[in-house]
């Protein structure tokens, strides 16, 4: 698996994955094949997408951690980018087909409407971290610094939810939500484990037992 | 089913009428999933015959009445409305059937009778989504004894000249154009005539964001988003069109505003 991951083809070919559903949506909206309310249709399913990367992002380490596929590292900032390429098309949607691009609609929006105040907290959030997600970045900011910035995924992809979860909320529809933060929960709580079993282990109490990882 | 231009004031639309597909595939019936695409996906195994709806309540000639009297119990008429969504798109749709107030008459509610409630189908057999726990079910809606009299107000049993499809609510359903359409119960099996304001099915889901009255009225926001402009589906400007101005009460002021005369329309959305 670890010489799939590192084959030369590999990268390209999972970026092209990640931009399928973008080129689903231009063929829909070229072949009028959107539904009966393409601006909506438009507007959720680029909300959708970027909740579905966040996920996708955040299973790369547990996933490479269990699986030692470590190749997998290597993908992770492309598909943290492509979280905020959907992100910027949902924002975008919304601001064009909803809003018609009047800035002060959307600046009165953003402040009335707590649940799009919360979508906008969680893209203005992810911003700064699209923005270090070059080698440069990491140089110059130091690998701590930088590691630590990164961690707002976590804080972005709660805001995600509340987010959605206040969309669905007057029509009491929670069961895509619920998926959704299971996932979230479920990726969350494997780093907070990790993180404690690591504890135990570099204890004292711990030196008896076999070493479960250096890292 | 077809039914003749109707002399009602405001009945007849000029606007474009929307796509029969866009009307018969972009559909919010819950009782068959909440997707839009779903009711035409799953619409398919609900029984509209035999078919009765009860007239129960405060009326002086309650009973039953077969789907196929009830048809015939006044002449047909073809009403085009538009159709208002409170998440914020519309329709133009031309209707089939009577105005309800015909039905009241006949069966000659007393006195005391202030509220007329709408009970819908709620079959788990036939309808997937009955069950699910997003509304309390049956679906139940009501009117203002005065609203369900007032002669817009629509039983309908066909739309584009033809019986309705079951995603639009066969075989019997209300349309009530100046308020947004999850008024307009589907389906419907039971008319009471009631004292107290019924406690209608998105009321009770959340009191907050839908009134009992829910008139369209692009002056009161819902709490998520804004009721100043609509997207009229399928417009012809496709993703690109402009979003276009609510009116009050859907345009149906003329008419229907003296109903509303002195009520606090912001308390009482």
């Amino acid at each position: 698996m670890n010489k799939l991951l590192l084959h030369p083809a590999a990268k390209p070919l999972v970026f092209l994955l990640c931009l399928l559903p973008f080129a689903w949506m231009v063929y829909g909206a070229f072949t009028n094949g959107l539904g009966a309310n393409p601006a909506e249709y438009l507007i959720r399913s680029n909300g959708d997408w970027t909740l579905r990367f966040i996920c996708i992002v955040l299973a790369v380490t547990p996933l490479r951690v269990m699986t030692k596929w470590n190749g997998l590292a290597r993908f992770r900032r492309m598909l943290g980018l492509f979280a905020y390429f959907y992100v910027v098309l949902h924002l975008l949607s919304y601001s064009w087909f909803d809003m018609g691009f009047e800035l002060g609609d959307i600046a009165k929006d953003i402040a009335k409407r707590p649940f799009i105040l919360v979508g906008f907290t969680g893209f203005l959030l992810l911003t700064p971290l699209a923005a270090t997600s070059f080698n440069r970045a990491i140089k110059a900011m130091g690998a701590k610094r930088w590691q630590l910035l990164h961690k707002l995924v976590y804080v972005i992809s709660g805001l995600g939810l509340l987010h959605f979860f206040w969309m669905r909320a007057g029509k009491n529809n929670f069961n895509e939500v619920f998926i959704y933060a299971a996932i979230i929960a479920v990726l969350l709580g494997w780093r907070v484990w990790n993180y404690a079993s690591k504890k135990i282990s570099a204890t004292p109490a711990g030196q008896g037992r076999p070493q479960l990882s250096k890292r | 089913l077809v039914g003749a231009k109707s002399s009602v004031a405001g009945a007849m639309t000029t606007e474009k009428v929307s796509d029969y597909k866009d009307a018969t595939s972009y559909n919010n019936y819950y009782e068959f999933g909440t997707d839009k695409a779903d009711p035409a996906r799953n619409a398919g195994t609900l029984k509209t015959k035999p078919w009765t709806v009860e007239i129960e309540g405060l009326v002086k000639k309650p009973g039953k009445y077969g789907i196929e009297d009830l048809i015939k119990l006044n002449a047909q008429e073809e009403r085009i409305y538009r159709l208002r969504c409170v998440e914020g798109w519309s329709m133009v749709i031309p209707w089939v059937g009577y105005s309800l107030a015909e039905l009241i008459k006949k069966v000659e509610p007393q006195g005391n009778a202030k509220f007329v409630e709408f009970v819908t189908l709620a079959d788990p057999k036939t309808m997937p989504f009955v069950g699910s726990r997003v509304l309390d079910w049956p679906y139940v809606e009501g009117l203002r004894m005065d609203e369900a009299m007032h002669p817009l107000t629509l039983l309908t049993f066909g739309m584009y000249g033809e019986v309705l499809p079951n995603q639009n609510g066969a075989p019997v359903r209300l349309v009530v154009p100046w308020k947004y359409g999850f008024k307009s119960a589907k389906s419907i099996v039971k008319i009471r005539f009631v004292e107290k304001e019924p406690s209608t099915a998105w009321n009770k889901a959340a009191a907050n964001e839908y009134g009992f009255y829910s008139n369209v009225n692009p002056n009161v926001d819902h709490p998520r988003w804004s009721q100043a402009t609509e997207r009229r589906i399928g417009d012809g400007g496709g993703l690109f069109a402009k979003r276009t101005k609510t009116q009050m009460f859907n345009g149906y002021e003329a008419q229907v505003g003296q109903l509303y005369a002195g009520m606090d329309l912001k308390k009482n959305y």
